[in-house]
């Protein structure tokens, strides 16, 4: 049995059936003209072979082409693209079973964050009343290890909501290279959690290094394919428009070898896209229509998610403002079209903007997690612990988060009005109604228990203060002295042995 | 045998057993609830008083203590209370013939011009699930009334409730009514409710403020 997921019985949408199909149509304009400017000569062949319409691009550096790509070849490619996917855990219990016309949620971590921030309390005196002690966190920000991955996969373990894992630590250690970053971030990833394992490639060299530990870790090539353990995220279009040359051709070597793929674009609202909504839906439309025409040209039936991560930009910087508003109505409207292509959307949501844990993350990020839910992404890299745009990773912040997306799930849960439900109904309400004291206080008793009634929120404080943070803290320390099942040993010596540049301190044999 | 009523009314306590047609929190069981038990036990011949101690307040001391735990919540002390409740209107004749002192009367109102009696009937089943008898007077209760009852009834107990700031000054009044009519030193003034407070208590000269049924049956058994 696969995980649940959250299935969203009336998806939110905000596009009308109009307004979806003139983005869709603007965005096959917008692939034949323009078109995409290709820096992938591979790419720019495969896409003329396969019947689009490329042309070079005069002095450029590096030399590029021009690719248009017709209305029939990306029907075709959607036709090809499957709408089930499967992506493959350790545990069988932990693998996700997505379908394009399927609302069903799925919760995933995510992105690689380059800053890991520690937290230590501090008690303070309060200025009215010295003997009430204020218990205050202090964030220390540092740079991120493999140590830190391995916690962060193995915390992610126990996060109850949490259906599968993007490595969110950027490993800096001294002896990590370009070279060897690959490997052992996998292999950190893959031995400290049994779920899912979503991972994007620093070095193409690598692939078959990883696809190898795959396939030690699954039973072999076929038992792989069946049940990919691993699956891959690539952004080999850049806003606007552009097949950048080192990511594509990744992206062509990952369809090659049939594994699940996302081909995620993300532009900025202001910087890189329009910053309307129907500007920004229509350009990242066709950029991920684009990739997914390459995928299938690659190879017919390739497992390709419909990947959208739009942002609007910050005035004041221009960087992304992933708390801005409209990023969720951004996000929400890429979910709508991917169900309407019926392929499983890989979305965003609860990435904030401030750098530590307070106020602003909390409404930023649960404005997002919920409204975004609500529009029914498959795949929802939902930012567990994710600070300052991406930057920040927060185990205490991804402690909450878990907590947070409980109070989601238990909210969406169908309502429960049926015939013998109303029924009992009405007889409770006629037996309290006939007693003195008229309250239905007893009735409660049986649901209390039966896990039908919401849990209190499980961080609050006592009498007058906000002790949200030190009890989250206190959670998360439960959660890591909890053990996880590493790689079985055998299959562990063998990984060892045959996959070069995996450091030494990852071997518990 | 006897011991096995007890026992059993005990447990039906414990799970807040009014009847053998209600639900405890153990599904298993069932079977007569308190009130049949305690029915049976009177049959028996079974002391009013083991009835009392061994099983009603045996039980109750059990809730108490898993609602310290957090095993229980308030649902659940509240339908112990009333298991208890129903078996004490069961013995309470029994009570007066046995000569078995009861811990006294406890009469309830919510003062004049409220009408919010949630908080009022919460308490008066908790102070009567702890063995005190409870005589609620109902909701918008004019002072002339709570006088009359006291002066007639003579209860050991007056508890007043108010949830407004209008309403709550006419718990004031009840009392300076009380010293008019001579009545004052006969009884003990309890007052609560959202908009009291124990500084406003003091003020009026009330006995107790209890912030909740609990407290109330607390103070009740260190003055009783
Ligand atoms: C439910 C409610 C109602 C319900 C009452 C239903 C009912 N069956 O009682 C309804 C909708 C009818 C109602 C009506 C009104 N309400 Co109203 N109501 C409330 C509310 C939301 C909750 C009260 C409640 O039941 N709490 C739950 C119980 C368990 O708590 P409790 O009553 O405090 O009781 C506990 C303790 O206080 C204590 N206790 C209480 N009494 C006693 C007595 C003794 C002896 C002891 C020992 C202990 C004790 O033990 C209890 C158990 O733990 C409060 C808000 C609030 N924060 O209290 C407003 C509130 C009390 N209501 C308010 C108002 C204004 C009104 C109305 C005037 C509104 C209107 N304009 O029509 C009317 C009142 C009409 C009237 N003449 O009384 C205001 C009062 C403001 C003020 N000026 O003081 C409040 C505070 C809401 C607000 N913030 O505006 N209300």
């Amino acid at each position: 049995m696969p995980r649940e997921g959250l299935l969203i019985e009336n998806p939110f949408e905000r596009l009308s059936k109009d307004e979806l199909m003139h983005i869709h149509n603007a965005s096959l304009e917008l692939l034949t003209d323009p078109g995409l400017i290709c820096y992938n000569e591979e790419a720019a062949s495969i896409f003329a072979d396969g019947g689009a319409d490329v042309s070079p691009l005069l002095d450029t550096s590096p030399p590029c082409r021009i690719v248009k790509i017709p209305e029939r070849l990306v029907n075709e490619a959607v036709d090809r693209s499957p709408s089930k996917i499967i992506l493959g855990a350790r545990k069988p219990e932990h693998m996700l079973v997505m379908h394009g016309h399927e609302p069903k949620v799925h919760f995933v971590t995510g992105s690689e964050t380059n800053i890991w921030l520690d937290v230590e309390f501090q008690d303070y005196a309060g200025k009215t009343d010295p003997s009430k002690e204020i218990r205050i966190p202090e964030f220390i920000a540092r740079r991120g290890t493999l140590k830190d991955l391995c916690t962060s996969a193995r915390v992610s373990e126990h996060l109850e909501t949490l259906d599968g894992f993007i490595r969110n630590v950027n490993i800096q250690d001294a002896d990590i290279t370009e070279d060897n970053k690959d490997v052992n971030k996998v292999f950190a990833s893959l031995d400290n959690t049994t779920k899912h394992v979503m991972v994007g490639l620093t070095n193409i060299d690598q692939l078959d290094n990883v696809v190898k530990m795959a396939e030690l870790i699954a039973g072999g090539k076929d038992a792989l394919k069946e049940n990919p353990v691993i699956s891959f995220i690539t952004c080999l279009v850049k806003s606007p428009l552009q097949f950048v040359n080192d990511t594509t051709r990744s992206f062509i070597e990952i369809c090659r070898r049939g594994l699940p793929v996302v081909v995620s674009s993300s532009p900025q609202a202001g910087t890189t896209a329009p910053i309307r909504e129907a500007g920004i839906i229509a350009q990242i439309n066709a950029e991920v229509l684009a990739g997914i025409t390459l995928g299938q040209l690659v190879n017919p039936g390739t497992p390709i998610m419909y990947g959208s991560v739009p942002v609007r930009t910050r005035m004041d910087t221009l960087a992304d403002s992933y708390g801005a508003v409209e990023t969720s109505q951004y996000n929400i409207d890429c979910v709508q079209l991917a169900r309407h292509y019926g392929l499983p959307n890989y979305s965003t949501s609860g990435v904030c903007d401030p750098k530590i844990p307070g106020q602003q993350s909390s409404v930023e990020r649960l404005f997002s997690n919920i409204l975004v839910t609500l529009s029914g992404p498959q795949f929802l890299h939902c930012a567990y612990g994710l600070l300052d745009c991406n930057s920040v990773f927060c185990l205490l912040q991804a402690v909450l988060d878990d907590a947070h997306f409980k109070m989601i799930k238990f909210f969406l849960q169908p309502a429960r009005c049926d015939e013998g439900e109303i029924d009992a109904m009405i007889r409770q309400i006629r037996d309290v109604a006939a007693t003195p004291q008229k309250l239905y206080i007893r009735t409660i008793r049986k649901v209390l228990r039966s896990g039908l009634l919401s849990p209190p929120y499980p961080f609050e404080g006592s009498a007058d203060k906000d002790e949200v943070f030190a009890r989250a803290n206190d959670r998360m320390e439960e959660l890591l002295k909890k053990p996880v099942e590493h790689i079985d040993k055998k299959t562990t010596e063998k990984i060892f042995k045959e996959i070069p540049g995996i450091l030494p301190r990852l071997n518990p044999n | 045998m006897s011991e096995e009523i007890l026992t059993l009314l005990k447990e039906n306590v414990i799970q807040g057993r009014i009847t053998e047609e209600d639900e405890g929190i153990d599904e298993n069981l069932s079977g007569p609830g308190a009130v049949e038990l305690t029915e049976a036990a009177l049959e028996q011949n079974i002391p009013v008083q083991d009835i009392v101690t061994k099983g009603l307040t045996a039980g109750m001391d059990i809730v108490g203590q898993r609602f310290s735990a957090k095993e229980y919540y308030v649902p659940d002390m509240l339908a112990s209370a009333e298991a208890v409740s129903a078996a004490m209107d069961i013995l309470k004749p029994h009570l007066e013939k046995s000569q078995v002192e009861t811990k006294g009367t406890f009469a309830i109102a919510t003062v004049r011009g409220d009408i919010h009696d949630i908080g009022k009937n919460i308490v008066a089943t908790l102070i009567k699930g702890a063995g005190y008898e409870v005589v609620d007077l109902g909701i918008d209760v004019p002072t002339d009334k709570i006088i009359e009852y006291v002066r007639d009834k003579k209860p050991a107990f007056l508890g007043l409730s108010a949830l407004l700031t209008t309403t709550m000054l006419f718990m004031g009044e009840v009392i300076e009514a009380l010293k008019d009519a001579g009545l004052r030193d006969t009884v003990r003034v309890f007052v609560g409710g959202a908009a009291v407070s124990k500084e406003f208590a003091a003020e009026i000269g009330a006995d107790a403020y209890c912030a909740d049924g609990f407290e109330a049956v607390r103070i009740l058994d260190s003055v009783a």
